[in-house]
């Protein structure tokens, strides 16, 4: 038998609410990690995965308080142990690999210094075996010439390097235990894929003990043995990975797999009904009650106790398991998404750039913006009435620059973005008359920020009621609660406050007060990244449906692309404010592709194990685009040579009527990809 | 269902918001105590001309700098004054005066800075230039100045105070405001083609209020503070009227064998001045602003 190193035993965390009541954020958590295996943590926000990989390291967030149980690491009860003592486990034997590592690392300490001075901590190396360890430890985590990173601040890496040394830091100590904390949650999905990658490799050559906590399916199924489903505070099911993916038996899980969307399946996933019952909400019966499909009588008032099954060696906590079990797989079902294209384009985008360059004091004056290299270049996009379009893209890949210059947010530089084919739209917000304004409306990534905080749900949707319609009174009120009833929120939202919903309520009252204008466009800028999984599939659903009802076009930015499989009919891959690749969605998501494409493509992760990441292009970040030639010749494995560096690439159109923007020609594309 | 009710509140009027807050703000001591001390001498600022046991002003030589007795509780002062009448009497003009001070600083201070940080841009700068060239004036010589051309009536020292502790409120407002103008409601109410107007009004106010407000209320104890110096270098109120600087002024020669006629005004001046501090850091806590009491999740 293998070695437990950490051994949770009836774990409960919680706090006491202002009343003094007692509320559990962890309820009665049982688990053991064992030497040299990876677990994932995975549940929704809310559910307490971060709490309980906390506890692991001893830590107690402020506020709360370990009400009972203990973590057993070494056999001391950390919980339970002098922050003294403590210090000699943290780092040393227990580490910790936070999400955004570029917050993490101290901005003005060089990288080399700033391991040096976890190895001072952590071990007893002399000085001169430090400096020795520290670019050892950078080859480890495979970054580039170790010995010139160690002089960089923080700032002068990208997001995956930094993430990369925050996983030396925490190696630095040679810990049994690694706690990862969302490790991979803000970055890019080719870097994302890199680093996970990086952490199979450390797990299978350092032997360390991993626990992976995230929300993200994807990423869990590529790096975990095991894997640990959270919710509501509770473990409802923890077995090997595989079989969990495969064949969840846990109404939950298997509900959350079939609202993920998947780069083989287009059209829309099936949602889970309701949110996260809140902390301290449930007194009796299955957490899962309010939104189970596989629901009966008696879990509505007996908590279900996690059941060990022997032969599949799956905890379960659920009495109808048995009914899961035979249904074998996650058979998903889409909803077929229903095209209402029309004929008539809507909006033209020609040869749209925008620059974000600063201006020297003549052009200021002149009210002009020279840049001949900027940010967006040569952007040309026909939209059709009712139709979904996509732009996706990395992080820096101008597409949200794109939407907000179309909002009239950011001034172009040059181009013509041309409305219902008669009227220009001017780039400049206070040139556009209040009709121009109400036909585009955005919707943004974020509910919490796109939301007053202090306006009530009313108050929100009634602005552009007031502005656009000059609604008042009776018929004001009765068009709010019209707008209500569309995005499925009951009337009794309206005195609530935005910081009284969950996320999915809160996008809805987004989505209403967009759609409040009556708008023939609707910007959607990322607006399902910032939410759960189950809810996510349910705010898509709706969009969909108020496209069908209303007519309404999409332009649609995300970084992930089997969001954008799911609802776009056509997708632009954008790559350093540059379009690589423009057409309809099957065909884009088909080879032959634009390179880039193909290296977004294979860095997508699914939530199965068998489908892994294909890493095809070096996972670096450029700062500017390049002054000629493609834009993606500095990544590009397919590069040609100096025809890619020095002439623009042609369009070229494959039958199905997909462009794409590559000097190779697309019959060896072909060969090539599907090799 | 425990939390049910958090999420069921219903959209309270103001006059419960405010109460909320004063409740919240008296279950602290120190906000406690701060905020009694500050009605104490609101009420007494209000009530001290019924309850003075003597005529302020009336001067009597056979009763020179007597040590505080039955009769005269906190004894005489050298022109044979009641220093108990003085001391309760002392803080009316100074509390009225720096009261509505406070308020002219907030709204002018307030507003320009919320509309530098609406604007940005040039506007932005050359105004936050100007205030930043005030900033270096010391406050007491142009005050010094002002009242000396002017004259040291309440309608030239109110728009004076207002205007020199308004500064510091510009760069609090403008500092507010760019923490939420950068956030997508405002993004989104400008794509909409909402007016500047309609933007500070609707979706920047509720939203720096608190700040301003918390900060408005330091600065009234700093303006107590520097109106009581105005008075103590003979700028601010003129004698015989009763002021608690005027009063520190007049007898500190005497302080080695008269403490009393001392002691007293300092106690009055300093008692509100905690009093308004306590009351502002409270009411700062009671808003959230404080960020250390914030509750968990």
């Amino acid at each position: 038998m293998t070695e437990i190193i950490q051994k949770v035993k009836n774990l409960s965390i919680g706090f006491k609410s202002k009343k003094g009541e007692e509320i559990l954020i962890l309820r009665n958590i049982s688990t053991n990690i064992k030497k040299g295996e990876t677990v994932g943590i995975v549940g929704e926000s809310g559910s307490g995965k971060s709490t309980l990989a906390l506890a692991m390291m001893g830590y107690v967030k402020h506020g709360l308080y370990t009400i009972g149980g203990e973590c057993e690491f070494n056999s001391s009860n950390l919980l339970k142990m002098k922050n003294r003592d403590l210090e000699k486990i943290r780092g040393r034997k227990i580490a910790m690999i936070p999400q955004n590592a570029g917050q993490a690392l101290t901005p003005n300490l060089k990288i080399g210094y700033q391991i040096d001075e976890a190895l001072q901590l952590h071990s007893d190396l002399k000085e001169e075996e430090r400096e020795q360890k520290i670019s050892e430890l950078l080859n480890k985590v495979r970054l580039p010439s170790p010995e010139t990173i160690a002089l960089r601040y923080p700032h002068e890496l990208s997001g995956g390097q930094q993430q990369r040394v925050a996983v030396a830091m925490a190696l630095a100590g040679t810990p049994d235990l690694l706690l990862l904390d969302e490790p991979t949650t803000g970055l890019d999905v080719t870097t994302q894929a890199h680093v996970l990658e990086l952490l199979n490799f450390i797990a299978k050559d350092t032997g360390t003990s991993m626990v992976y906590v995230s929300h993200d399916l994807g990423a869990i199924a590529q790096v975990s043995d095991r894997i640990i489903v959270m919710y509501s505070g509770e473990i409802v099911l923890e077995g090997p990975s595989r079989d969990i993916l495969k064949k969840p038996i846990h109404p939950y899980t298997y509900g959350l797999l079939k609202s993920i969307p998947k780069l083989s399946l287009a059209g829309l996933p099936q949602s889970m009904p309701g949110s996260q019952p809140q902390p301290g909400a449930i007194h009796r019966g299955c957490s899962f009650f309010d939104r189970c499909d596989f629901s009966e009588e008696k879990c509505k008032s007996n908590s279900p106790q996690l059941e060990y099954l022997e032969q599949l060696n799956t905890s379960v906590r659920c009495f109808n398991h048995k009914s899961l079990m035979n249904d074998s797989q996650v058979n998903q079902t889409v909803n077929k998404i229903k095209t209402s294209l029309q004929d008539k384009e809507i909006l033209n985008i020609s040869e749209v750039s925008i620059s974000y360059a600063k201006q020297n004091l003549l052009d200021q004056v002149l009210n002009r913006i020279s840049d001949d290299n900027p940010t967006v270049k040569d952007i040309n996009i026909n939209i059709k009435k009712g139709e979904t379009i996509a732009l996706v893209g990395e992080s820096g890949s101008g597409k949200s620059t794109i939407l907000k210059s179309i909002a009239g947010l950011l001034r172009t530089k040059g181009g013509i973005i041309k409305f219902d084919q008669k009227r220009n739209l001017s780039s400049d917000l206070k040139e556009r008359d209040p009709n121009d304004l109400r036909i585009i409306q955005l919707i943004f990534q974020n509910p919490d920020e796109s939301l007053n905080p202090n306006h009530t749900v009313e108050e929100i949707i009634a602005q552009p009621l007031k502005l656009y319609f000059g609604l008042k009174g009776e018929e004001l009120k009765k068009n709010i609660i019209e707008l209500l009833q569309k995005v499925r929120l009951g009337e009794f939202y309206m005195s609530r406050y935005p910081r009284q919903l969950s996320g999915g309520e809160k996008q809805r009252v987004a989505v209403a007060r967009a759609f409040a204008a009556k708008p023939d466009i609707i910007l959607c800028d990322e607006v399902t990244s910032a939410l759960d999984v189950s809810v996510q599939a349910a705010v898509l659903n709706l969009l969909q449906q108020l496209k069908e009802d209303f007519g309404t076009t999409y332009i649609f930015v995300s970084h992930d692309l089997a969001v954008v499989r799911a609802i776009s009919d056509r997708v632009a891959v954008l790559y350093q404010g540059r379009l690589c690749e423009v057409g309809p969605s099957k065909d884009v998501y088909q080879f032959p592709s634009h390179p880039y494409t193909e290296v977004l493509l294979g860095a997508v992760l699914e939530p199965d194990p068998d489908i892994k990441p294909k890493l095809v292009a070096e996972d670096i970040v450029e700062e500017k685009p390049p002054q000629k030639g493609c834009s993606f010749q500095g990544r590009c494995s397919r590069i040609l040579g100096d025809i890619c560096k020095n002439e623009i690439p042609p369009w070229q159109i494959t039958n199905s009527g997909n462009s794409i923007r590559c000097h190779i020609p697309l019959k060896e594309l072909q060969k090539d990809q599907i090799n | 269902m425990k939390l049910d009710n958090i999420y069921q509140e219903e959209k309270k009027s103001n006059l419960a918001k405010v109460s909320e807050i004063i409740i919240t703000m008296a279950s602290r001591p120190s906000g406690f105590i701060g905020l009694s001390i500050l009605i104490f001498h609101v009420i007494l600022a209000f009530i001290s001309p019924y309850i003075a046991p003597y005529d302020f002003k009336a001067i009597n030589p056979t009763l020179m700098l007597q040590a505080p007795s039955a009769e005269y509780w906190f004894g005489t002062d050298d022109l044979g004054r009641d220093v108990f009448t003085r001391t309760i009497l002392g803080g009316r003009t100074a509390l009225t005066i720096t009261f509505f001070g406070s308020l002219i600083a907030l709204l002018w201070g307030g507003l320009l800075g919320i509309f530098c940080g609406l604007v940005g841009g040039k506007t932005d700068d050359i105004v936050m230039r100007i205030v930043d060239a005030f900033l270096s004036i010391p406050w007491i010589l142009a005050m010094l100045l002002i009242v000396s051309l002017l004259g040291t009536s309440t309608e030239v020292l109110i728009p004076a105070l207002g205007f020199f502790y308004g500064k510091g409120i510009v760069r609090v407002a403008r500092a507010a405001t760019h923490d939420v103008i950068a956030k997508d409601f405002i993004v989104s109410a400008r794509a909409r083609g909402h007016s500047n107007f309609s933007i500070i009004w609707n979706e920047i106010i509720p939203n720096v209020r608190d700040a301003i407000l918390v900060e408005g209320a330091m600065r009234w104890s700093w303006m107590l503070l520097g109106f009581s110096s105005l008075s103590f270098l003979g700028f601010g109120v003129s004698p015989p009227t009763p002021d608690w600087g005027l009063m520190i002024s007049n007898a500190r020669g005497l302080m080695s064998f008269a403490y009393w006629s001392v002691i007293a005004p300092i106690v009055g001046l300093s008692s509100l001045i905690i009093g308004i501090n306590l009351t502002a850091d409270a009411f700062a806590k009671a808003l959230g602003i404080d960020r250390s009491t914030k509750a968990p999740v």
